[in-house]
């Protein structure tokens, strides 16, 4: 605060000042404060003494409690794990945000359209953190189909562990027994030279395998097995076990025939019509099975807006927005850095990596401490964003101290003895993370 | 401070004559970090990309289909979620009401805070800089500490539920930054200029309006754009002191408890409340970038 009295001393206007100095200039100053005057004196300075006074009292606001509004901050469950919850974003978020905020800002540094990227990069910090909440909310839907994040999961799930083509799918008659962990087994066995039918019923119309044709039976081949797998289920009738008019082969399916022993000795694919074809099959009896790979689960999806995931994938999306801001201030500490320094460096002999752990962070160390300091502020007053990721039934698990504060005021409990003592920590935080970032700031100007 | 922004550039390098091989090594060794830079700038994107997309499904699919889906199936892309909330009342009056907070939210605080930096840089008054310190130190109150306050006074006098409710209190949180701000741009500009102007007699007011004002403009614009998306993204005020008075994102919000059976109303809302914001920043975006790099103390 040093410089107001250092540089501005402009001579008195006018007429000489009175000997009290309360002259016609200090009129005209009251007249330009006036307004800023009552601003802030009605809606910061006495709201903050009426909060700080209120959170002493009780909910009704007749009962005085000394600290007991402050002892519930810590006892209650849904409050106390917003003060965790708080606590390890501190403890997280800034540092990320600072070291990607780095790594960004020294890769771009010499990149011809680091531009491009910067803005990239920089962009979601224009929009509202609400609506980067949204934006979030639909990446991470569980449902791969259309959450964004397990899509993205789902493609390498399902290329290392494919899904089976009729995951749903139970057998129509007692004749298939097993469960679809183990396969599908014709409980009779079967010899050379015989048909198997092995139908299948709970499959959706939207699981039907595309170019699905109508199932028939295929002809008896000498010295092997045939048979078919068809979807047993005509809407309002049909006979379970036989193949009725209409209904469809099911291909795709993986058939395997199995010995006496349960042993593996054939597998084969069905066709469009659900037929397939076992040849070379030896004598004795023979047990065809639908495969246990027909009816692997398709990936599910990580539940990213369940109760334990909802904090870590609130925070992946706040870190997507604050990540530009961290590179741009740091870019800009970049810029400011002497080159002459850096090549002096590497002209006495110092690698990529020293030059930068040795001179460049120890020079941009004022920068990212003001990014480290402002996103710890920053994060302390986290709320819109949790608000609109985390669903209500959530809430609790993804707690923060300013959705505590709002819930708590204005979120159906409606306690504003309480809610104002959360304000009034929420105030304690912040002050002293924030002088230091003032001093620091002055400095930097 | 004032000369940085997203594009600010290196200084340039001093190039001696390069051979070929040498230059080819050198974007050889250079190759996995343009890899890396464009495979993240591009993942940067997707989220909002994917929330533009979705935006455009039918209806009828919005909520089964994933917006990747869109580049097999082209024929799911239309426009009538975009149609039917500007048909209905509720989106567009919401816009309306974002508009007025924003504009009244800028606008007012400007003038107060330029008036009061005016003050601070050039007038001559007892405790001056007491009086200034003070106005820096409120920086540290968090708008939780005035929520409930403010919302009984407001119930009491009828500023409930109102813009001009909504548009004071934003006023009254931005005026200690903006005031710092201006203040110390105002104490920038020439003495000469303003002893000139008095000498010829011109009242405090003429000089504030002709000198001060034009000459204070990088500082004013600067600190208007940055105000403006402030408020305009702003959820925790509206939420607090409206009910019916719904900016966009309040009106969003509303419909966030059912999120996939309201996916067609929120997705395109969504992406017209943060367009807005985004175009403001492409535009200008030096003077966002320097007021945030001023504003990282807020």
């Amino acid at each position: 605060m040093t410089t107001a009295t250092d540089t501005a001393e402009p001579p008195p206007s006018g007429a000489p000042p009175t000997v009290t100095g309360w002259g016609r200039s200090t009129l005209t100053a009251a007249a330009f404060l006036a307004p800023a005057a009552i601003l802030l004196g009605v809606w910061i300075v006495y709201p903050m003494i009426w909060t700080i006074s209120r959170s002493f009292f009780d909910r009704s606001g007749d009962g005085f409690i000394w600290f007991e509004n402050y002892q519930t901050l810590f006892r209650d469950d849904r409050l106390f794990t917003a003060l965790k919850n708080n606590a390890l974003w501190v403890a997280v978020v800034p540092m990320l945000v600072t070291t990607i905020g780095l790594v960004f800002g020294v890769l771009t540094e010499r990149v011809r359209f680091g531009v491009a990227f910067k803005i990239a990069v920089f962009m979601p910090m224009a929009i509202s953190l609400f609506a980067a909440g949204v934006i979030w909310r639909l990446m991470y839907e569980k449902s791969p189909e259309r959450g964004t994040v397990n899509a993205a999961i789902a493609v390498v799930r399902d290329a290392v562990d494919p899904p089976g083509v009729l995951s749903a799918a139970r057998p129509s008659t007692e004749a298939l027994r097993g469960t679809p962990k183990g396969g599908l087994v014709l409980a009779d066995g079967v010899e050379a030279g015989s048909v198997a039918r092995l139908g299948l019923t709970g499959i959706s119309t939207a699981d039907i395998p595309a170019g699905a044709e109508e199932a028939v039976v295929p002809e008896p081949l000498q010295g092997g097995i045939t048979g078919v797998v068809w979807r047993d289920f005509t809407p309002g009738g049909g006979t379970a076990g036989e193949i009725d008019e209409g209904e469809l082969g099911l291909s795709g399916v993986t058939v395997e025939l199995r010995d006496q022993a349960g042993a593996k000795v054939a597998e084969v694919e069905t066709e469009a019509n659900g037929t397939f074809v076992l040849d070379d099959v030896g004598s004795g009896l023979y047990q065809p099975a639908i495969g246990p790979a027909t009816f692997a689960e398709p990936y599910a999806g990580v539940s990213w807006l369940g109760a334990s995931l909802i904090t870590p994938a609130v925070m992946m999306a706040y870190m997507w927005v604050w990540a530009g801001f961290a590179m741009v201030l740091i870019a800009a500490g970049l810029a400011a850095i002497p080159r002459d320094l850096l090549e002096a460096a590497r002209t006495d002999g110092g690698t990529e990596w020293q030059v930068f752990r040795r001179v460049t962070v120890p020079l941009l160390a004022p920068v990212l401490s003001v990014v480290f300091i402002t996103m710890i502020i920053n994060v302390l007053k986290v709320f819109d964003i949790v608000i609109a990721i985390a669903p209500g039934s959530v809430q609790d698990d993804a707690n923060v101290i300013a959705l505590a504060m709002w819930r708590t005021s204005f979120g159906g409990v409606n306690d504003f003895g309480l809610g104002s003592a959360i304000a009034v920590f929420l105030f304690l935080l912040v002050i002293p993370v924030l002088v230091l970032n003032i001093r620091r700031f002055r400095r930097e100007l | 401070m004032t000369t940085v922004s997203v594009d600010a550039e290196a200084a340039p390098v001093v190039v001696v004559a390069e051979s070929v091989a040498r230059r080819l090594t050198r974007l050889a060794a250079k190759t996995p970090v343009y890899v890396f830079l464009v495979v993240i700038g591009l993942l940067w994107l997707v989220p909002t990309f994917g929330l533009f997309v979705q935006s455009l499904i039918a209806p009828s699919k919005i909520n089964s289909a994933g917006w990747w889906e869109v580049f097999s199936t082209p024929s799911l892309i239309t426009f009538d979620n975009y149609r039917s909330i500007f048909a209905d009342d509720a989106i567009p009056s919401a816009l309306l009401t974002t508009v007025w907070i924003a504009l009244g939210g800028t606008i007012l605080p400007i003038i107060v805070a330029a008036l009061a930096g005016y003050a601070f840089a050039w007038l001559e008054f007892p405790g001056r800089d007491w009086l200034f310190l003070l106005v820096v130190a409120l920086l540290v109150v968090p708008l939780q500490m005035a929520l409930i306050p403010i919302f009984s006074l407001y119930s009491d006098i009828g500023l409930f539920d109102t813009v001009f409710g909504l548009i004071l209190f934003h006023t009254a949180f931005a005026l200690p930054f903006a005031i710092f701000l201006l203040r110390n741009f105002f104490i920038g500009i020439p003495r000469d200029l303003l002893e000139a102007a008095r000498i010829d007699g011109a009242s405090e007011l003429t000089i504030f309006v002709r000198v001060i004002l034009p000459l204070g403009l990088p500082a004013i614009a600067s600190l208007a754009i940055f105000q403006f998306l402030w408020v305009w993204n702003d959820l925790l005020v509206a939420l607090t002191f409206g009910r019916n008075t719904q900016p966009i994102t309040v009106a969003i919000f509303s419909q966030m408890r059912e999120f996939s059976a309201n996916l067609e109303v929120i997705a395109p809302a969504a992406f017209i409340s943060l367009a807005i914001p985004l175009v403001v920043f492409l535009m200008f975006q030096r003077y966002f970038v320097q007021g945030l790099l001023a504003g990282s103390v807020k």
